[in-house]
Parts: C-alpha cells; structure tokens; sequence
C-alpha cells in the first residue's frame, strides 16, 4: 500500500482520535461489576406526606446542605376548583421546618417532597464541559467537586431546579441519593427519616424490589415527562397542577 | 534525487508536527486523572470519593443492635415504622463512641411536628391542636411514644 503526503495528513487526526481512545481503555471492560448490580431511584407516594420537613432536615444533616440551599425540599400545593392550571404553591425554608396551619378551605392541599431526579438522561450532565458531572453506572446523577469550574451551566440546565453553586465551595452541588449510605447497604438520609414511608428507596435492578409490583398496580408518575429526562423519581398518584 | 531537494521544507514542516503531537502526549500524560475515562467521560476515581463520605445518621439497624427492647416495643404500636433518627436526630457518633449522650427530646416540639392538625394533611393522619389538646403539657406525659399510644 502506498501512501502519499496528501493521504498521511488526512490521516493524523484520525490516528490522535484513535490514539485517545487508547489511553482511555474502553469503558465496557472497567471492573464495575458491583455497581452494575444496581440501578437507584426513588418512589414518593404524594397520599402519606404530611408535610413535616424531616427529609429537608435529615438530607441537611447528613450532606452539610448549607442554609437556604436545598437538595431535596416540600412544596405545598394548594388548588381551587376555579384556578386547576394555577395552584397556589408554598414552600417556606424548603419545608425544613414544616408548613403553617392550613384552615379547612375550598379546594385540596397536598405535600409534594421534591429533589434530584438521576435522570437516566439527564440533561445536567450533557452540558458540563469538563466532565465533572455524570451518571454513575449505578443510576446516580454525581458531582466530582474537585473537577467542577464552578460555571453554573448545569444549574440552568437542570428542568426540575436541582442544583445550585455551593456558596462555600464555589462548585455545583446537588441530591447524591446519599451515594455514601446506599453503597453501604443503607438507605438515604431522608428515606430513613419519613416517619410515613411517603419516600422508599428503589432499585430497579432488584428482581425482589417491591417497586415492580407497586409500578403495576399505581398510578404513577414522573415529573416534567415531556422533557425526555429519563426521571427516576417516581409519584404515586401525583396530582395533574404539579409542575 | 530532485524530489528531496524540494521538499525539504515540508520535512522541517513535519518534524515541528511530530515534536508539537509529543509535547501534546507528555502534557496530556500529567494533566488528565488516571481514572478519567474508566467509566465514561469523566474521573472515575469520583465515584469512590464520594462514597466514602462519612455517615451522620447511622440506620435504624445499628439503633436495634444495642437497643433491642425498644424496637420491640415499637412493634407493638403505630410507630412500628418510624425510624429511631427521625425523633432522635443524626447519631451515628453515639454509635461510635455510646459515651456521647443524645440530648434528651422534647415531645412538645417533636410530635407536633406531625401530630399538629392542619387541613393540608392527609385526612387519615392522627391530628390534634396542641393547645387544646395539651394545654402546656409534654406528650409523654400520658403517652408513651415508643408503643405509638
């Protein structure tokens, strides 16, 4: 085969792609054997929250989640017969503390305990030009906090309003789904604390999940479905004025 | 050979490519992670660090393992699936050192945070209006939280 100067140059940067792929190694054979055993998300069923704020506090807690920042918080929806596509929605401190009394009054209330989705899609991770951010073979949406810039792009990004720039550190946090707990055999933070069990971990890799049966025979929903996220939060009987 | 002759300004021109394409894997060599890439576009070596953040609230199972007569009294109430660190706040430093003592609650603060009646709750939920109900009084008073009574 001959191989003049014209066909050598088009072929550099060919071979520099090639060559990065190289030192990279192929992601298909990285020892993830555990991680790949799992695939997390969570299910919220909207008819046993009574709105008291433990999972703001206990995700506080447990994450060092700096005040008026949130990664998983309640909103308190309120709709009247008259304004459906206009609900009157409160969420005072992220729920952190609870809601004031509502008095009997025309309409429904309801609690909705929102946070990160771990999009299967996310499009979060899709802008982040470092790669400091990404899907975890095991479902979870990360932050590696020492390779983040700081650039915000991903708090736009993020449909459901998820993120936000640690006043501190300066870098995108977010909901881990408490990665350091689950890893560990336990479940997250908030999970633990909802005296209700309005909020149950899921992993949907776990033929013995209760989950699948639950997904079956519930009414269930994901947030925002028209965006294409992949959501993993999933509600049980969420009402149709939640955005 | 008039062929070289020629062409040696595009010998000099490759030579600075290949030394510039070098530099660039050097660079590149000290500058990237070692585990970027591992699992996608982005340091692997992430995925453990964060893992091995460390715990604040310790699981109800580790609560159990010392304190297996109040799960048992639990079992036989309504509170059966409430967690020890949903009342009691973060303790995984009580489990590692039971020298540490948790504050002690105080049930006019803790069970009003759910019990307190508000028409935004779900109508099934045990509510009561702490005046009226309590008039001052702490709950433990006449109830006894850990059955649930």
């Amino acid at each position: 085969m001959r191989i003049d100067r014209r066909h050598f140059l088009v072929m550099l940067p060919a071979a520099a792609i090639a060559w990065k792929y190289v030192l990279a190694g192929t992601p298909e054979e990285s020892p993830n054997y555990k991680m790949t055993d799992h695939w997390w998300s969570m299910l919220i069923d909207i008819p046993k929250c009574i709105g008291c704020g433990n999972c703001v506090r206990a995700c506080a807690a447990e994450n060092d989640v700096p005040d008026g920042y949130f990664r998983t918080w309640v909103e308190r929806y309120h709709v009247d017969d008259y304004h459906m596509e206009n609900p009157e929605v409160i969420s005072p401190d992220g729920g952190k503390e609870g809601f004031p009394v509502a008095q009997e009054d025309a309409g429904k209330y309801f609690f909705v305990p929102k946070m990160c989705n771990h999009c299967a899609d996310s499009p979060c991770t899709q802008v982040c030009p470092v790669g400091a951010t990404f899907i975890t073979p095991d479902g979870v949406v990360l932050v590696d906090q020492t390779y983040c810039l700081g650039c915000a792009y991903c708090v736009q990004a993020c449909p459901y309003g998820c993120r936000y720039i640690h006043p501190a550190k300066r870098v995108a946090d977010k909901c881990t789904l408490c990665y350091h707990r689950i890893t560990k055999g336990l479940t997250t933070a908030c999970c633990e604390n909802c005296p209700t069990g309005a909020r149950q971990l899921v992993d949907l890799k776990d033929p013995n999940d209760p989950i699948h049966a639950f997904l079956k025979t519930h009414h269930v929903q994901v947030l925002k479905p028209q965006m294409a996220t992949g959501a993993k939060v999933f509600y049980n009987q969420l009402d149709g004025a939640v955005r | 050979m008039s062929w070289f002759k020629d062409a040696g300004h595009l010998f000099r021109f490759a030579f600075l490519f290949v030394i510039a394409f070098v530099l660039f894997l050097v660079i590149r060599h000290f500058v990237v992670p070692k585990s970027f890439g591992e699992y996608g576009h982005y340091r692997g070596a992430a995925i453990a660090e964060i893992a091995a953040k460390p715990l604040h609230y310790g699981g109800h199972a580790t609560c159990e393992t010392c304190h297996a007569d109040i799960a048992e009294a639990k079992q036989a109430g309504k509170h059966e699936h409430v967690n020890c660190e949903a009342c009691h706040g973060p303790l995984q430093n009580h489990a590692d050192d039971p020298s540490i003592q948790p504050a002690k609650l105080d049930t006019t603060v803790v069970c009003v945070r759910c019990h307190a009646a508000s028409a935004a709750k779900p109508g099934g939920f045990p509510q009561i209006d702490p005046d009226q109900h309590a008039g001052g009084l702490a709950c433990e008073t006449c109830h006894k939280p850990h059955n649930g009574l």
